[in-house]
């Protein structure tokens, strides 16, 4: 068991950063906050995929020397899944912080929970 | 009719170079345009319904040049063109509906940019139906979020765009453990395309020795999907965000983005997690409990709301607990009932949005019940289908609701074990919102002398039309169940 973890300590790392984005996301008050957890969690989704998907001593899919054996390349697909996660996180990061400017001048706070009683204050 | 077969790539291209081109054409092209696509859309799919169901069988669609367990498909049988239609025929109705209201609450300077979104929806709407690949799911999962955000926040008020946050919030939540999922999943296999991961997990699952981590990562996937189709404890983004956007998007959002993503649930737990492994688990026990709590505190909240549009929209709390509790039973027939409520919510939910529009516009703008009553009687189509609404969502026959509650019920029966709380549930939840939409009829229909100013807008032709149209399509999924339900039997069962 402890051996495992000390094998995959990239997968374990990964997974404890995920934990620490999700908590993050889901529980600070901070706008801010919240989004840096996002991308920690995020991040930590693309450390698994590449910890995964990179074998020791291969190199990447490029042809050489005419050399089409398996043994010498990684596989392709999770490298493009990371960079197509990391278009999407950036989008996603880039919509959430215009909310935040939006809220930030209406409200002057970028404590959510104090917009919401506010705005249930206003009752309207 | 190899040509037919090009139809679902070509819905998802039209849709997304619409979005493109809309950005270059002023408000007034951008609308024409996007009634034109999702027009065509909707015709397309038709025309993809009527050759799958005669042929009743599926067909996978290459995309790209790589072949089969590396490439990215396309995959489609009659029911996902019966979806494609569905989201069509409710999208064009739910602008049509609240047109005059999306002139007169976006500035005008953003109509365009409204329209860009809903091209993009239905477009990822579409992708999510069609896709054979979970990654490309997974894409299109994101790009459905942030068209829905962008609805929402549209309208620029305080409380749309703190319910915007919210949802963003809930929505990337859900996307991250989704998300996680899938790395998992395609770590332990290696396939991102659905049958090859169905045949490998099969495989693992038969082995026994990957069980664990394959059941973390089914159930990061499908607990994924259900915050972000807003399951009971993730809902408090929801009634913020339906009560108080515009009233297409409000439509949409209830009878569109959600389904869209429990329509891809669907999809992945018959084509990659698997019939029995994903019920012979506990995740669906899980599903069970959260859908019965689902279905009560959504009626208990909506009951003590004072807010047409708010009251509605917790509601809808109350239906996606139905269609989880369907999951949750753990039978064929359940899956069947859940998949025919998708439709019957979809139908009425919008029904509903759009004909409050015309009760709160005819009591002067105002939402609370106490200026609503006798609206009935000051917009007498509303009324009307607001009666029919209301009457379908308690479930009196003739309506669609009827149907997927005695489905629901059917399936309870058939169930080992849950059959009893699923039926007590099913019962009180009736009872719940019988209370609180009767209320709301008896409301609306209580005559009164008060005066208010009479707005024109409930007496458009197009309203009308659509409102038509609303009533219409509920009686026809309550009238000819029989067919609708054999279509969605029948495609489920090639959907494996």
């Amino acid at each position: 068991m402890g051996g495992n973890l000390v094998q995959n300590y990239g997968e374990v790392v990964a997974m404890v950063l995920f934990g620490i984005g999700f908590t993050n996301l889901l529980l600070q008050k901070n706008m801010i906050k919240k989004i840096i957890g996002l991308n920690i969690m995020d991040t930590a989704v693309y450390l698994f995929l590449a910890e995964k998907g990179y074998i020791t001593g291969h190199i990447a899919p490029i042809i050489k020397n005419g050399d089409f054996s398996p043994d010498t390349y990684i596989n392709p697909v999770p490298s493009g899944l990371v960079l197509t996660g990391i278009v999407v996180s950036v989008s996603v990061t880039a919509l959430m912080l215009s909310l935040t400017i939006r809220l930030y001048r209406r409200y002057h706070t970028l404590d959510l929970d104090e917009i919401s009683t506010r705005l249930k204050k206003e009752g309207r | 009719m190899e040509m037919i077969l090009n139809f679902p790539c070509l819905c998802i291209l039209l849709t997304m170079f619409s979005a493109i081109i809309s950005s270059a054409l002023n408000r007034r092209w951008a609308r024409y345009l996007n009634t034109f696509v999702v027009t065509l859309v909707g015709i397309l799919s038709a025309a993809v319904l009527m050759f799958t169901l005669t042929s009743g069988k599926s067909y996978v669609y290459q995309m790209g040049h790589f072949p089969a367990p590396f490439g990215n498909e396309i995959r489609f049988g009659s029911l996902e063109a019966g979806m494609a239609l569905f989201f069509s025929v409710i999208m064009l109705l739910s602008l049509n509906g609240g047109r005059e209201k999306i002139r007169m609450e976006i500035d005008p300077g953003k109509e365009k940019l409204y329209y860009i979104m809903i091209n993009l929806l239905l477009s990822s709407l579409l992708a999510l139906v069609y896709t054979n690949d979970i990654f490309t799911a997974y894409v299109f999962v994101e790009i459905n979020t942030i068209s829905a955000c962008g609805m929402i926040v549209i309208t620029e008020h305080g409380r749309t765009i703190e319910a915007a946050t919210r949802y963003m919030i809930m929505s990337l939540l859900g996307s991250g453990l989704f998300l996680i999922g899938i790395c998992i999943l395609y770590d332990m296999t290696g396939h991102l395309l659905m049958e090859y991961l169905y045949t490998s997990i099969s495989n693992i699952m038969a082995a026994g020795t990957y069980r664990i981590p394959m059941m973390v990562a089914i159930a990061l996937i499908v607990v994924g999907l259900a915050i972000k189709s807003a399951l009971f404890p993730f809902h408090a983004w929801l009634p913020d965000a339906y009560g108080y956007s515009t009233v297409s998007s409000a439509a949409m959002l209830s009878s569109l983005v959600s389904k869209g993503y429990i329509f891809l649930l669907i999809k992945l737990i018959y084509r990659v997690i698997g019939f029995e492994v994903f019920f012979g688990s506990r995740i669906i026990n899980v599903l069970f409990v959260f859908g019965l709590a689902g279905m009560i505190m959504g009626s208990v909240s909506a009951i003590r709301e004072n807010d047409i549009r708010r009251m509605i929209s917790y509601s809808s709390v109350a239906q996606i607990g139905y269609i989880y509790m369907g999951f949750g039973l753990g039978t064929g027939a359940g899956m069947v009932a859940s998949a025919f409520h998708i439709l019957s919510h979809g139908a009425t939910k919008s029904l509903l949005f759009v004909a409050a529009v015309g009760l709160t516009d005819a009591s002067g703008g105002h939402k609370e019940f106490d200026e609503l009553t006798g609206a009935a009687y000051r917009n007498r189509l509303a009324g009307a289908a607001f009666l029919v609404g209301a009457l379908s969502m308690v479930g009196i026959p003739l309506f669609s609701g009827f149907i997927s509650k005695l489905l629901f019920a059917q399936a309870a029966v058939q169930s080992q074990g849950k059959a009893l709380a699923a039926l007590v549930v099913l019962a009180m939840s009736t009872v719940l919102n019988a209370i609180y939409f009767m209320k709301t009829v008896i409301r609306i229909y209580t005559p009164t002398d008060k005066k208010y100013e009479v707005t024109a807008f409930g007496y458009k032709v197009s309203y009308a039309i659509t409102l038509g149209c609303f009533i219409l399509l509920n009686l026809l999924l309550g009238l000819f169940s029989q067919p609708i339900t054999n279509w969605i039997t029948q495609g489920l069962t090639i959907l494996q």
